[in-house]
């Protein structure tokens, strides 16, 4: 599916649904949209139900932590692509980093795909909220709630967003690129030389 | 450890309005012996019918995919057999797929060759076992289940001999296979498969018409084509329920297209129809396994000029997918240029079979949910990574 063609003819559909193209260097030439979150919902649903694009099924939900300090790398094959445009935007924007959901698309019915819809909250600790795509496709209902417990996004419109490979009690979101393993699990039995090193450093607030 | 998450609503009288029913909550699991692993459902019933069913899973939870990020591209590949524990093969294939796809490796024509005849008999073995759980589940104890591991065991010596290890082969590189086939190996595997049908015949025999099978299992846990699509099953439920979509006739990965095979459908799409198709598939790969074997060329079993030491793919990501023997297994790779994956995340496909339970056990008799649950097909090292 050639990105190039579709960009503008969803443009034309959604009014107001800004669309950027992530160009991707490596060779799999899997290129993907990145989305407005407000115009998600809209935008599925136009993907799904228009005859000749009919993307039916949604293969694959995840989420990708990128905290501002793995942005640099980011920004480097970008500067590949569109030389040094993009550069300049990055040093005016503030660098906070930002969680993003990426979604693959087939089709069932006329078996082309993927389409790949990137959805980006707006930094890492409040504002992580997006439009759940759950109401358009079921197969993102657990995989929704994945990318909720182990990255923290929170998903608008999910039927039932709970934690689904995590315990209910726990608090942390454990794929994050930050994240620190506690270090007083109740069945580490003996504080050996490392745990207490590790205990330490985790209350001296580091953590 | 997890909490009962059933909501309130769940405990009121039941929906039939009868004033002296009430819901009666159930937890199956998490050790049940027949739901496959260590697998819960949280089960409100009316009578013996299910009203709401909520399974949690978890407890198998190692983040594999964290695991994976701090691990080298190739050290992640023997960790990939312990997904879905009884295809280790399928899994690294899908592993290779999305790495070759990511770093843009040529695998050489014996190489693809050989992934397709142990990747099909990694098919047969799973259907097989499959179909003697799913009559244990149905309370056929034993002999169903002890013919389809008899067969298992066959293949399971195959793999033995070629990769040194039963269960967790470790088979795949990037770029090819790990080693070439042994003296004597296709010979030995060509009687396996030559063999196989004549088991096929005879659990045919045994099972497609029982009257207790048919009783069972004809109508119980239908699915609906346009829910099946909408929710992203795959594999053989997806094709029970009358969707015509097989990864290895659509994508056409690896050398899939030199290879005549057909792709079964059912009608129904109920438990019925998913163990036809089962049966109808090791047909069709016993098929496919014939051609290659006739067909395997001589040359390298691997791609010489792939990097085995310090293999860093350019930035970048990929997602590829193959057609594992319970739906599409797919491997999202974001490469930031190091030695280590910046992202690596599978798709499991048991994972996201498990989304329409609830719809297929809403208003069958408890002792159906067993069976439907049987008839999904879960490994529980995949759904809970």
């Amino acid at each position: 599916m050639n990105l190039e063609q579709l960009k503008p003819e969803l443009e034309a559909a959604i009014p107001g649904c800004r669309l950027e193209i992530i160009p991707n260097p490596s060779p799999s030439g899997q290129h993907s949209l990145l989305i407005s979150p407000e115009h998600a919902i809209a935008l599925a649903t136009f993907l799904r139900d228009t005859p000749h694009l009919r993307f039916d099924y949604c293969s694959n939900v995840t989420g990708v932590d990128w905290p501002a300090s793995a942005l640099p790398g980011k920004i480097k094959s970008k500067e590949m692509e569109d030389g040094t445009e993009s550069d300049e935007e990055e040093i005016n924007a503030e660098p906070t980093g930002y969680l993003e959901a990426v979604y693959h698309l087939y089709s069932m019915q006329l078996k082309h795909g993927p389409v790949i819809l990137r959805m980006r909250t707006e930094d890492r600790a409040t504002r992580v909220h997006l439009p759940s795509l759950t109401p358009i496709w079921r197969s993102a209902d657990f995989q929704e709630r994945e990318i909720f417990d182990l990255f923290g996004i929170l998903f608008d419109g999910h039927p039932d967003l709970r934690r689904i490979l995590m315990w209910d009690e726990f608090t942390d979101h454990p794929m994050r690129r930050d994240y620190v393993e506690p270090d007083d699990y109740e069945y580490e039995p003996t504080a050996h030389d490392d745990v207490l090193r590790k205990t330490m450093h985790h209350y001296s607030g580091n953590a | 450890m997890t909490t009962a998450t059933l909501p309130a609503s769940a405990t009121l009288t039941s929906p039939s309005g009868d004033s002296d029913t009430q819901l009666l909550e159930v937890s199956m699991g998490p050790q049940h012996p027949s739901t496959h692993g260590v697998f819960r459902m949280d089960v409100a019933l009316d009578g013996e019918h299910v009203v709401k069913l909520k399974p949690i899973f978890g407890y198998l939870h190692r983040n594999h995919e964290k695991i994976a990020e701090i691990e080298t591209y190739l050290g992640s590949m023997p960790y990939t057999d312990r997904l879905d524990y009884f295809c280790s093969i399928t899994n690294n294939w899908a592993y290779a797929l999305a790495v070759e796809k990511l770093a843009g490796i040529v695998v050489p024509e014996r190489a693809e060759y050989l992934r397709v005849i142990t990747g099909e008999l990694t098919r047969l073995q799973n259907h097989a076992s499959l179909v003697g759980f799913l009559m244990q589940d149905m309370g056929a104890s034993g002999t169903p289940l002890m013919y389809a591991f008899r067969e298992r065991e066959k293949i399971l010596d195959l793999f033995e001999s070629l990769t040194g290890a039963r269960m967790m082969c470790n088979y795949m590189r990037f770029g090819g296979c790990r080693c070439d086939l042994p003296e004597g190996w296709l010979q030995q595997a060509k009687q396996v498969v030559d063999a196989f049908p004549r088991f096929l015949d005879e659990f045919e025999r045994l099972l497609s018409s029982n009257e207790i099978l048919m009783a069972r299992t004809q109508g119980v846990g239908v699915l609906s084509k346009k829910l099946a699509i909408n929710a992203g099953v795959t594999g053989p439920m997806l094709r029970a329920s009358g969707v015509n979509y097989d990864l290895r006739k659509v994508d056409k990965y690896g050398i899939y297209d030199r290879f005549n095979f057909r792709v079964p459908l059912g009608e129904h799409g109920d438990v019925y129809d998913r163990y036809m198709i089962r049966l109808l598939e090791m047909r069709e790969s016993v098929s496919i396994l014939q051609q290659a074997i006739r067909d395997l060329p001589e040359g390298p079993f691997t791609d010489p000029k792939t990097k085995v030491r310090n293999f860093r793919p350019k930035p970048g990501e990929a997602y590829g997918r193959i057609e594992a023997p319970k739906g599409e297994l797919g491997f999202y790779l974001i490469s930031d240029g190091t030695p280590n994956p910046y992202r690596y995340r599978v798709r499991p496909p048991s994972l996201i079979n498990l989304t329409i339970l609830e719809d297929m056990c809403l208003g069958q008799n408890i002792a159906d949910v067993v069976i439907i649950l049987g008839s999904i097909d879960i490994v529980m090292g995949e759904v809970d990574r």
